[in-house]
């Protein structure tokens, strides 16, 4: 296996346009001045004829890449995912998906991760927004690799496309030699048999050293990446359910309208098992440290290893 | 443009006021008032400036244009027909469950439609990114993109205008149908829009005022826009709402709402007896 990387996702996924530029010349990168910070600067240096920088109006940016899409490019638009997706949710509803045009959205600066900037850019309604948008496929990656896969198969899909990145430096965890991203499809990291934890972005690694901790104490749970979260992998899920008997979903979104209500929407209607969301339960964030406050929300795998074992009534 | 070809295009206008009339009829609802004051503008465009293949709609050369105040589509659809995009007849079922005419525009469903719209402030952008697209391949088509006067009052508007300007789209023309009203009242009761000229001007953009009902002026306004260099113009059109109809002109309430049958008897008579006349004026020159 590769030596691991410690990168943020949001600069994985600067590098994958660039490789993906190279050889794909329909591309064209948007930002809202904030290539700097969604690394999408990356691209602009090396591709400055195919970079837009559209300023400190987001609404625009969307619109733009609609026509952009509709002419024949394939336009990825960057900016913080509070911004993106959050304010300019109704240009993306009506110019972008309504019209299924080929435009990809990035979100970076998702969930608490974003740290000190505090509550107003720590995103944590993206994906519930983008989930209710018909027609959106909705990816986040967990680290380095799967950002560098996924950026390339939003570029292959044909249609809208949301990326969430993240702020904070992460561990890989993929083995970029094995590797292999599908649109869909979720990915069984551990086997287990006691329970599933289905995790997505930057606290699926958190929750696989949380379940490698439990195996040491004979307490086997299974562990699903589930870096698309629409459309969701049901047979994945139901499997999980079936095999397993309990599922507890991880994510750095609030719970409502995130992965936990996917996946729970799913063990509903196909087969019932008791399933406990994990993640920001209704309520904002605030500033501190990034690794700080995944701490405080519960979110690291000290945290939450100590918090399956109490689902699990162990 | 000489007598007999402004003579036709106002006898093709008439023609698109009456399946506007027609469609909105027939659906007992949408939008006759911005539909009848863009008439004209719709007629010289598809008739006269747009280089465009009702035969084949998606052509990639093809000039584009976005109907950002997009519940005038009934306009659109009108010339769209009166070009060959789809038969008349589709106006007929204008609304109706199945139908192919969308009470807003819907480019994956419509001939000849650019791009979806309705949600006001956000065709102008799509635009942007259109004409932005034809820098990037240097390709030589133009795109136009229509917004109402009403439609300034949102902030994308002006987005779009600081992006267009400092990209130095000069192959994008915005059309504003000043028709004066929109749902609430007067515009210039509603919002402080005026003066929309120095707005446009102090964007950077070349501002060419007109009558949007007189051919003369349309055309002059479109042939001075294709000479302009290293920035969007804009084309800001007086019109009257309701146009053509003697009862919905300049009435705010036409602006969404279909006629009765009495009502529809009546628009229908004067549009007739106006198609009589153009004809007269046509067969005489």
């Amino acid at each position: 296996m590769a030596e691991s990387v410690k990168i943020a996702t949001r600069e994985s996924f600067g590098k994958a346009l660039c490789e993906l530029a190279k050889t794909h010349n329909d591309i064209v990168v948007l930002d809202a001045d904030l290539s700097a910070a969604t690394k999408t600067d990356i691209f602009a240096r090396e591709y400055p004829e195919r970079f837009i920088n559209c300023g400190i109006a987001e609404c625009n940016m969307i619109g733009v890449a609609a026509g952009l899409a509709a002419a024949g490019k394939v336009p990825f638009a960057a900016s913080f995912a509070m911004f993106s997706t959050g304010r300019a949710y109704e240009q993306i509803r009506n110019t972008v998906a309504y019209p299924a045009l080929n435009v990809k959205i990035a979100g970076s600066h998702a969930g608490i991760s974003v740290g000190e900037d505090g509550a107003t850019h720590q995103c944590l309604e993206d994906i519930a927004l983008m989930r209710t948008i018909p027609g959106m496929v909705i990816l986040n990656p967990a680290d380095h690799y799967e950002m560098l896969a996924a950026t390339k198969a939003a570029y292959e899909y044909k249609g809208p496309v949301y990326i969430r990145l993240g702020r904070l430096a992460i561990d890989s965890f993929n083995d970029p030699d094995s590797y292999k991203f599908e649109i869909g499809k979720g990915i069984t990291l551990h086997e287990g048999s006691d329970a599933t934890v289905i995790a997505t972005g930057l606290v699926v690694y958190e929750s696989l050293k949380a379940i490698k901790a439990l195996e040491a104490e004979g307490i086997n749970v299974r562990l699903v990446n589930m870096h698309t979260i629409k459309p969701i992998d049901r047979d994945i899920i139901v499997k999980a359910a079936k095999e397993t008997g309990r599922i507890i979903t991880v994510e750095e979104h609030n719970i409502i309208g995130g992965l936990g209500e996917a996946v729970a929407s799913v063990v509903c209607e196909e087969c019932p098992v008791p399933v406990t969301r994990i993640g920001i339960n209704d309520s904002y964030g605030h500033s501190g440290p990034a690794v700080k406050l995944i701490a405080e929300y519960g979110l690291d795998a000290a945290t939450l290893a100590d918090r399956f074992k109490s689902i699990m009534g162990k | 443009m000489d007598k007999r070809e402004k003579a036709a295009l106002k006898i093709t206008a008439n023609k698109v006021r009456q399946l506007i009339i027609e469609g909105v009829y027939s659906a007992k609802s949408g939008h006759p008032g911005g539909s009848l004051s863009a008439a004209d503008i719709f007629t010289y465009l598809y008739f006269k400036e747009l280089n465009v293949d009702p035969h084949n709609p998606k052509w990639s050369e093809r000039d584009r244009f976005v109907l950002s105040k997009g519940h005038c589509c009934p306009g659109l659809y009108g010339v769209l027909a009166l070009k060959g995009f789809f038969p008349e007849d589709e106006l007929k079922s204008l609304r109706h469950i199945g139908a192919m005419l969308q009470g807003h525009p819907d480019m994956k469903g419509t001939p000849g439609i650019d791009m979806s719209s309705g949600s006001l402030g956000q065709g102008v952008s799509a635009a942007c990114g259109m004409a932005m697209a034809a820098k990037l391949d240097n390709a030589s088509y133009r795109v136009y993109v229509m917004l109402g006067d009403g439609e300034c009052e949102e902030g994308q508007v002006w987005e779009s205008a600081m992006f267009s300007a400092h990209h130095k789209l000069d192959n994008l023309c915005y059309i504003v149908d000043c028709n004066g009203l929109q749902i609430d009242g007067r515009v210039s009761d509603v919002a402080g829009l005026e003066p929309l000229d120095e707005k446009f001007e102090s964007f950077g953009f070349e501002v060419i005022k007109i009558n949007g009902h007189c051919f003369d002026q349309i055309d002059e306004a479109f042939q001075k826009a294709r000479t302009v260099k290293d920035k969007p113009t804009v084309i800001i059109a007086t019109t009257v709402k309701g146009k053509g109809v003697s009862y919905m002109e300049d009435q705010v309430g036409w602006h969404g709402k279909a006629p009765n049958a009495e009502q529809y008897e009546l628009a229908m008579n004067e549009l007739k007896e106006q198609q009589k006349a153009l004809e007269a004026d046509l067969a005489e020159i």
